[in-house]
């Protein structure tokens, strides 16, 4: 997949097109990657997207694979529960990663932080 | 006994030399005089009870009638066995009646009571006033009328003792290495306690019991009978139905006559032939006495001023020798006297008890034979083990129970019998634990940390910790701690838990009735929503059913499967509502891979087609192939990208080891080649695999077929388990399991063809579909719904649902599909097989 370098939003963050929101059915996830890290991006039923770190942080499950409602995110292998509020664990695992993500003319827009390489 | 000094004249619980107590002069001293009369269980506990309650109100006199301190009575047995010291079964000793501000006269005994001048006198000569009176003089041993068992002086002759006091126990400590043989009189509590104790010390044992069995307040005749054998078996001789009418000796005890003629010998006698209450003190002083002081509610005597409490006391026509009713007394009387609750009064107790008596477990509660004609009784008698339970449940609520030989039962039975908690439909739960699953222990027993939920590592003490810490529900403390999240084989332990942990104090879990937790429906409920709004995709349940219409992520799967079972091929099918292992038809593995299992119906395969699946692995570098539980062949570590084209190439059809549904038939060889088989297993197993494949359910079926009773293809321990006995018949076994739980499966039917195998399977199937919770495995359903009534329903129809459930299973059957030859040419969503991780090189898990 081509991921492009769009504008830089801040002096931390990079913003990739990481692909095409229509790549993603509605409610569920795919994993990208978006300058050298992998997202997993959703987009839920009612439009939102959302972005998160791919590995769950309990046991490194796909988090893309897993289940999602409007509140949280459940990982597929042992059904951690995360909030897409604040990443936060509703039952007692350390939480994840979110990323600022948006729709741009179609196109997924991911802001992650550069990785050095 | 070690080095301590057990000198016959020793105070127990006395207090060192030289310490005196000032009292303040009495006239100068406003507060009310409260006297007891007896320093035993009741009459400490009282004073306990009053001074808890901020009793410094009273001035406090305590008359024992023994020079000691007061000591654990119920201890007396374990100090004649030497298992305890007598300094280690001391209450209070007088220096805690000192620093209490309570007069211990200790040694001194009260001979009469001056109830118009409200005064007691004592025997060393002293008359103390009173405003309250308590008498707790609990009861004596009773010896029975016999020639000979008192010398001239009236006193017992040398070598027969009395069991009920420290003084009694340590005479009798002190014989024991003189004596050799030993009578017991009395084959109740106290009696089986001196026995066992007295043989300890390697004396020979005799028993003699005047009535036809052993404990015979207690127990009914046949748990006496086997009580009986168990003590024989220590070997303590017993002589039922038989007075001792005579004790030989003249200057001490030789031995004992009975009546019927026959003579033991023996160099020790104890008497614990009963007791009696110790009443005389209130006869002489004019109260009323029947078998007991006489007490109303309030423990009060018929002077206001005058109280009775413990084995003295007779209450509501009861007199109690036990301690728990005499603590319930202290209780309620202190309420009274101290004003703390003046209202106070007390109703009687439901005594349980449990003790060890002569090495055998013995627990005893309520009454303990039926007494009404619509009592329930069941017993259960293993005379050979020494096992004898019993219970009596009147209107649905336990009333009695008495276990011997195993009190395992005993926490849950308490309860029950406590506080009347609901029973289990079937009886025999209450006195053995069927293995299917449900806890072995009493929960309130088990350590606290030991572990309940296996799979989230949770133990009894994290649990407890939860309930303590706030959670009002089992299912916040399921959220919380994530017990029973995991398999949830201990869901039905970890309620039990919270329930006991909170002690009654648990808010109903509204939840606990939902099918799914994002829908505050039960699921009769839910599933005539869903009809009468035709909704067809589970986005439109919540649409219309979900409080503000909001969707939740651990609902989707539970209504996906729902929905698949109410409209079959008019489901309108939304991957993200799936489990990722239904998204992509194979089982999710901890690295994120998949396995992939291929249809192989009974068992049964061919060289051609081990050799495509041995191609398949090879082209595919699986990392494990591996034969599964399920008599099928499992290709394990599969990449969610390579799904599709592994399946083309295998060109077989999904075995479903993924999904909560119909998974696989395990079948025998049958009879075609087996010399035992009775009948053809293998097709009738690849026949229903046929007919059942991919049907979703609840949770998921295993099915098995056996040729006979072998069972070699493990059918008894199957949701659905059918064995061939032969003649053309079959057996249909249901509610089987051999996973986290172990249940041998109820015979549902044994019916003649197998045609009708493949109808009434289906039938309970889809009964199973449309009753059971989401989730909840035949082993739960089975005995939650009862067998009878599943029998009913399905054999006789008295629902009349029976067409109901066949057309609905038909329903379903007609709108399977293979799911792998389905979306492997066509993906059901963009990017349906796309890889979640990794998409850049991660470390891999190591490949066997």
């Amino acid at each position: 997949m081509s991921v492009t370098e769009l504008t830089t939003s801040g002096p931390t963050t990079t913003a990739h097109v990481v692909g095409r929101v229509e790549e993603i059915p509605p409610g569920e996830g795919r994993t990208f990657v978006a300058g050298g890290t992998q997202v997993a991006v959703f987009r839920l039923r009612d439009g939102s997207l959302h972005a998160t770190q791919a590995a769950c942080p309990h046991a490194g499950g796909p988090l893309a694979d897993g289940q999602t409602d409007v509140d949280v995110l459940v990982c597929p292998l042992h059904l951690y529960a995360y909030r897409w509020a604040d990443g936060a664990s509703t039952s007692g695992a350390p939480p994840i990663r979110l990323f600022p993500v948006r729709e741009v003319d179609g196109d997924l827009v991911v802001e992650v932080q550069p990785v050095e390489v | 006994m070690g080095g301590r000094d057990r000198g016959m004249t020793t105070v127990l619980g006395g207090r060192l030399d030289g310490l005196t107590t000032v009292h303040v002069d009495d006239e100068l001293d406003t507060h009310d005089r409260l006297v007891v009369v007896g320093n035993g269980m009741a009459g400490a506990r009282l004073v306990e009870e009053v001074l808890e309650r901020g009793g410094d109100s009273f001035r406090i006199t305590v008359f024992g009638d023994e020079p000691h301190g007061n000591y654990n009575r119920i201890m007396l047995s374990p100090v004649l066995a030497g298992e305890e010291h007598e300094d280690d079964i001391v209450l209070n000793s007088h220096e805690w009646y000192a620093d209490n501000g309570v007069t211990l006269r200790a040694g001194t005994r009260v001979e009469r009571i001056d109830t118009a001048a409200k005064q007691v006198h004592a025997d060393d000569g002293t008359v103390t006033p009173y405003d309250h009176l308590v008498l707790a003089t609990g009861s004596y041993s009773f010896i029975p009328p016999m020639k000979g068992v008192r010398d001239d002086a009236g006193e017992l002759l040398p070598g027969v003792y009395g069991f009920r006091t420290i003084d009694e126990t340590r005479a009798m400590l002190d014989a024991v290495g003189r004596c050799r043989r030993a009578v017991v009189m009395g084959g109740g509590l106290l009696g089986l306690e001196a026995a066992r104790a007295l043989q300890g010390h390697g004396l020979q044992v005799e028993l003699v019991h005047a009535a036809p069995y052993l404990m015979n307040v207690q127990l009914d005749p046949e748990a006496g009978a086997i009580l009986k054998r168990s003590v024989e078996s220590l070997g303590i001789a017993v002589h039922l139905d038989v007075f001792a009418t005579e004790v030989l000796g003249g200057d001490r005890v030789t031995g004992v006559g009975l009546a019927d003629g026959r003579q033991l010998e023996a160099d020790l006698l104890v008497v614990a032939a009963g007791v009696r209450p110790n009443s005389d003190l209130a006869v002489r002083s004019g109260l009323e006495v029947q078998r007991g002081i006489v007490v109303d509610d309030q423990l009060r005597t018929e002077d206001p001023d005058v109280y009775a409490i413990g084995e003295c006391a007779q209450h509501r026509g009861e007199v109690y020798g036990l301690v728990a009713p005499a603590w319930e007394h202290a209780k309620v009387l202190a309420d009274v006297l101290t004003g703390a609750d003046p209202d106070a009064e007390y109703h009687g107790s439901r005594t349980a008890t449990k003790l060890k008596v002569a090495g055998v477990d013995v627990a005893v509660m309520g009454v303990n034979t039926p007494e009404r004609d619509e009592d329930e009784f069941l017993v259960i008698s293993e005379p050979r083990r020494g096992v004898h339970l019993s219970v009596v449940i009147r209107d649905d609520v336990l009333v009695g129970a008495t276990l011997l030989g195993d009190t395992r039962k005993v926490a849950f039975l308490t309860q029950a019998f406590d506080r009347g908690a609901p029973l289990p439909e079937e009886r025999i739960r209450l006195l053995v634990d069927l293995s299917d699953g449900a806890e072995e222990v009493g929960v309130a027993e088990m350590p606290a940390d030991s572990q309940v939920c296996n799979c989230n590592g949770v133990s009894k003490g994290d649990i407890c910790g939860a309930v303590a810490g706030g959670c009002g529900s089992v299912g916040e403390v399921m959220d919380r701690t994530r017990a029973g999240k995991g398999c949830g084989s201990c869901k039905s332990l970890v309620k039990q838990i919270v329930e006991w942990a909170a002690d009654g104090e648990l808010t109903e879990d509204p939840a606990a009735s939902w099918y799914v937790p994002g829908i505050p429906l039960p699921k009769p409920e839910l599933v005539r929503a869903i009809r009468e709004h035709e909704l067809r995709s589970v986005s439109a349940v919540f649409a219309l059913l979900a409080p503000d219409g909001k969707d939740d992520a651990k609902s989707k799967m539970g209504l996906t499967s729902l929905l698949r079972m109410i409209w079959g091929a008019e489901y309108a099918q939304e991957n993200d509502a799936k489990f990722i292992n239904d998204r992509v038809h194979g089982n999710i593995q901890r690295d994120g891979t998949f396995s992939v299992v291929p249809q192989m119906k009974g068992g049964v395969t061919t060289p051609a087609q081990l050799r495509r699946i041995a191609d398949v692995a090879e082209k595919y570098e699986v990392p494990m192939v591996k034969v599964t539980g399920g008599q099928r062949i499992d290709l394990l570590g599969v990449r969610k990208e390579d799904l599709p084209a592994m399946w083309a190439d295998l060109g077989m059809p999904s075995g479903y080891a993924y999904g909560k549904s119909f998974r696989t038939v395990k079948t025998c060889v049958g009879s075609d080649f087996c010399r035992f088989g009775l009948d053809d297993s293998t097709q009738l197993g690849i026949d229903l695999e046929t007919r059942f494949q991919g049907i979703e359910s609840p949770a998921k079926i295993k099915m098995a077929v056996v040729g006979c009773p072998r069972n070699c293809a493990e059918a008894y321990v199957k949701d659905v388990g059918v064995v061939a006995v032969g003649n053309g018949r079959w057996e249909v076994y249901v509610g089987g399991a051999a996973g986290a739980s172990v249940r041998k499966g109820d015979l549902l039917a044994t019916v003649d063809s197998p045609e009708a195998v493949t109808t009434l399977a289906g039938r309970f199937l889809q009964y199973y579909r449309e009753n059971a919770n989401w989730l909840e495995r035949t082993y739960d359903f089975v005995p939650r719904i009862g067998l009878e009534t599943i029998r009913a329903v399905l054999l006789e129809d008295s629902e009349g649902i029976v067409a109901d459930l066949d057309a609905g299973l038909q329903r379903s059957v007609d709108a399977y599909t293979d799911p792998w030859g389905q979306d492997g040419k066509q993906p059901a969503t963009p990017g349906q097989f796309r890889p979640a991780l990794p998409l850049i090189p991660l470390p891999k898990v190591p490949v066997r």
